[in-house]
C-alpha cells in the first residue's frame, strides 16, 4: 500500500512510457468526436443562424432528452471523474460531499428554474444579467452578474483541464517534471484547441450531439469499473478496511491523520456547508442557465428534475473509486488527480483504458465547451451590447460571442496554468464562492421585487470582497494562498464553506441597505417584468414560439 | 434557502398538494445537511460502511420525492386549467 506522499514524489518513474494501445484508443474516439463537432453545425439547422440566440441556445428548441443529455454534460466532467475520487483518494470522507451536493441541487432546481425560464421567454432572455436588468432596471447590476459570471466560469472550466492533463500524464505523453514546460503541456494545449475550434464553428450543438457519444461512453465505463475492479479488488469489506488504515497514518498536515473514513464532529459542518453551498452554486452558473434556457418549456425542466437525479447515484460509485485506488496501492507520484485514470490503466487491458480516458477526456470538453459558450453570452449581451457598442448587429454580436468564448478558455489555461493542480476540486469551489454572491439579485429577484438594486449591488461587492480574500487567506501544505475553499466561520468558530459565509454577508449587508435606502426613498428603477410572466408556460400568449418541434422523442405528454 | 411553498405567483393559495409539495422537497435538506445523523461506519452494506450507502440510498429517495412533487404540480396545473378560464 502506498501512503499518499504529500510533498516527496514516489518514484523516477513518473511516466510508464507511452501505452501505445490506449493511445491510439483515446485518439479514435478523440477524432471521431472532433469530427461530430464540426457536423454538429449542420444538424436541425434552422432557417436563419447567424444570431446569438441561434449560436447560444441551439434555436432553443431542445426536448426533454437532449435537455437531459446537455444538463448531466454539465454533472458528468472532469469534477465527477477526476477532482471527486482524489479527494476522496487524499482525504476519505470530506470528498464525498459532492454527493449531498448533487442531491440537493434538483430540490432548487425544481423551486427557482420554472420562473426564470417562464420571465426569459416571456421577455427575450438570454442571461441571468438581462433578467436582473430588466427586473431591477440597473445596468450596474446586470454588469456586476456578468463579469461574476465569467469570472466564476473559469476555474470551472480550469478544472476541466485539469482532468484531461491527468489523463495524459497518465497515458505517458504529459511529459514528467523535468521537461520543458511547452512540451509538457503540449498535449494540454493541443486538447484546447481543438475544444476552441469546434465550439467556435458549431456553438451549442456541438456538445449536444457530442453528449450522446460521452454519455454512452461515460455510462460503459462506470459500468464496468464499478463492477470489475471491486471483485479484482476482493470486494468492498478488502477496499474499506485498506482505506481505513492509510487514512489513520499521518498526512500532508503534520500532527494529523491522511483523512477519515466517515465525517468527524469537527468536519460536519464543513460537509454540510460545502454541500450547500456547491448545489446554490451549481445552478446559477451560466451554462446551467444556458442549458435550462434551452429546454422546450418549463414543464421540461422540472421533469428533468426527476430523471437527472439518476447521474448522481454513478458521482457516489465513482466517488467510491478513490477508496480502491487506495486498495490497489496506486502509485500517484504526488498528484492525487492521477489516481482514477492510473487506476484504470492498472486494472484495465489496454484497450479498454484507451476507451476509458477518451470518456474522461471527452467529459471534461463537452462541459468546457457549454460553460465557455455561456460566459461568451454573457459578456456578448451585457457587457458588450449593454456597454461597448449599443448598436451592434446581430452578425457582430455573433462574431464577438464566438471570440469570446476563445478569450474565456484561455483566462481558464491562465488558472491551470498557475494554481495548484493537485487539489483540483478548488477549482470549482472557488468559482462557487464567486458565483454564489448573484443569488440575491437572481434568485431573490425571480420571487420579490423588495430589494433595492442599490443594495444589492453594495451586498455583492462585499460578499466578492470577503470571499476573494477569505480564500486568498488559506494556505495548504503546498500553497500559500488559494489553498482550500474552507475557512472558519466568523461567529459560529466551525470550519465552513467560504462561499456560504460570504453568501450570509451579502444578504445582511442586502436586506440592511435596502431598508436604509427605502427610506430615504431613493429611486428603485423601472420593473419592466410582472407578476404573472414568472408562471407563463410555452403557448401561452406572448411567450416566444420556440423554432421546429424537436426530433427528439420526447414522453407523450408533453 | 428553498422554501418552495412561495412559488405560485399569481395565487398564492396553500393547498394541501402544495404543502406535500413543499415538503417533498425540504426532506432532502434536512436529511443530507444533518450530517451527524449519518456519520458512522455501521452498519456496513456489502462491505460499504453506513456513511456511504446511506447517502446514495438519498439520492433514490430525493428522486422519488421530486418526483412526487412533479406529479402533484402537474395534477393541480391541469386541473386548474381545466376548471377556471384562463
Amino acid at each position: 500500500m502506498t501512503p499518499y506522499p504529500a510533498t516527496t514524489p514516489l518514484a523516477a518513474s513518473a511516466t510508464h512510457g507511452v501505452n501505445g494501445v490506449a493511445l491510439a484508443v483515446f485518439v479514435f474516439f478523440f477524432v471521431a468526436v472532433t469530427v461530430m463537432g464540426f457536423l454538429a453545425a449542420r444538424w436541425r439547422k434552422a432557417e436563419q443562424s447567424a444570431n446569438l440566440d441561434e449560436w447560444g441556445l441551439g434555436g432553443r428548441s431542445f426536448g426533454t432528452w437532449v435537455t437531459w443529455f446537455l444538463l448531466g454534460g454539465d454533472l458528468y466532467t472532469a469534477y465527477t471523474f477526476v477532482a471527486v475520487p482524489a479527494a476522496i483518494y487524499a482525504a476519505g470522507a470530506a470528498g464525498f460531499f459532492a454527493v449531498p451536493y448533487t442531491i440537493l441541487v434538483y430540490p432548487l432546481i425544481f423551486t427557482f428554474l420554472p420562473r426564470l425560464w417562464s420571465v426569459s421567454h416571456k421577455h427575450g432572455y438570454v442571461t441571468t444579467s438581462d433578467f436582473v436588468r430588466g427586473r431591477f432596471g440597473s445596468k450596474g447590476l446586470s454588469l456586476a452578474v456578468a463579469l461574476t459570471g465569467i469570472l466564476a466560469t473559469m476555474p470551472y472550466i480550469a478544472l476541466q483541464l485539469v482532468g484531461i492533463q491527468a489523463v495524459l500524464d497518465v497515458m505517458g505523453i504529459g511529459g514528467g517534471e523535468n521537461t520543458n514546460w511547452f512540451v509538457k503541456d503540449l498535449p494540454l494545449l493541443i486538447a484546447f484547441a481543438v475544444l476552441a475550434a469546434y465550439t467556435y464553428s458549431s456553438g451549442l450543438r456541438a456538445p449536444a450531439l457530442i453528449a450522446f457519444v460521452k454519455d454512452g461512453l461515460i455510462y460503459l465505463v462506470i459500468a464496468v469499473a464499478i463492477i470489475y475492479i471491486p471483485i479484482k479488488l476482493g470486494g468492498f469489506g478488502e477496499i474499506f478496511d485498506a482505506a481505513g488504515k492509510a487514512f489513520a497514518e499521518p498526512g500532508p498536515v503534520p500532527g494529523k491523520p491522511r483523512g477519515a473514513l466517515t465525517s468527524g464532529p469537527n468536519a460536519q459542518w464543513a460537509y454540510a456547508t460545502l454541500a450547500l453551498g456547491s448545489a446554490l452554486a451549481l445552478f446559477m452558473y451560466p451554462h446551467s442557465i444556458t442549458a435550462t434556457l434551452s429546454s422546450r418549456s418549463r414543464n421540461v425542466i422540472r421533469r428533468n428534475t426527476t430523471i437527472l437525479p439518476l447521474y448522481s447515484l454513478m458521482l457516489g460509485f465513482l466517488a467510491l473509486l478513490g477508496f480502491m485506488a487506495i486498495k490497489a496501492g496506486t502509485e500517484i507520484n504526488g498528484n492525487p488527480q492521477l489516481a482514477i485514470p492510473q487506476l484504470f490503466e492498472d486494472m484495465f487491458p489496454s484497450w479498454f483504458s484507451g476507451v476509458a480516458f477518451a470518456a474522461i477526456g471527452i467529459g471534461a470538453l463537452v462541459p468546457a465547451a457549454i460553460m465557455s459558450i455561456a460566459a461568451a453570452n454573457l459578456f456578448t449581451r451585457n457587457v458588450y451590447k449593454d456597454f461597448l457598442k449599443p448598436a451592434a448587429t446581430p452578425e457582430q454580436e455573433h462574431k464577438i460571442a464566438k471570440l469570446v468564448s476563445l478569450l474565456v478558455k484561455v483566462g481558464a489555461l491562465v488558472f491551470v496554468l498557475t494554481m495548484d493542480k493537485t487539489v483540483a476540486i478548488n477549482f470549482q469551489l472557488l468559482g462557487g464562492i464567486w458565483i454564489l454572491q448573484t443569488m440575491p439579485a437572481l434568485v431573490g429577484g425571480l420571487f420579490t421585487r423588495w430589494f433595492h438594486r442599490w443594495a444589492l449591488l453594495t451586498g455583492w461587492a462585499v460578499g466578492m470582497l470577503y470571499g476573494t480574500l477569505a480564500a486568498y487567506g488559506v494556505a495548504s501544505p503546498t500553497q500559500k494562498h488559494f489553498g482550500g475553499s474552507a475557512a472558519e466561520i466568523p461567529g459560529i468558530g466551525e470550519i465552513g464553506y467560504i462561499g456560504l459565509t460570504a453568501i450570509v454577508l451579502n444578504l445582511v449587508v442586502t436586506v440592511v441597505l435596502t431598508f436604509a435606502l427605502k427610506a430615504v426613498k431613493a429611486p428603485e428603477g423601472v420593473d419592466e417584468t410582472s407578476p404573472g410572466d414568472y408562471t407563463v408556460d410555452a403557448g401561452d400568449e406572448g411567450v416566444s414560439p420556440d423554432l421546429p418541434p424537436v426530433t427528439s422523442k420526447a414522453p407523450a405528454d408533453s | 434557502m428553498s422554501e418552495p411553498a412561495e412559488s405560485p405567483g399569481t395565487r398564492r393559495i396553500v393547498t394541501p398538494s402544495r404543502v406535500v409539495v413543499g415538503l417533498c422537497l425540504l426532506a432532502p435538506f434536512v436529511a443530507m445537511l444533518w450530517v451527524n445523523s449519518y456519520a458512522r461506519v455501521e452498519p456496513t452494506l456489502i462491505g460499504i460502511p453506513f456513511f456511504y450507502w446511506y447517502q446514495m440510498l438519498w439520492v433514490l429517495i430525493s428522486t422519488g420525492l421530486t418526483a412526487i412533487a412533479y406529479k402533484l404540480v402537474q395534477r393541480e396545473k391541469r386541473a386548474r386549467k381545466g376548471g377556471a378560464a384562463q
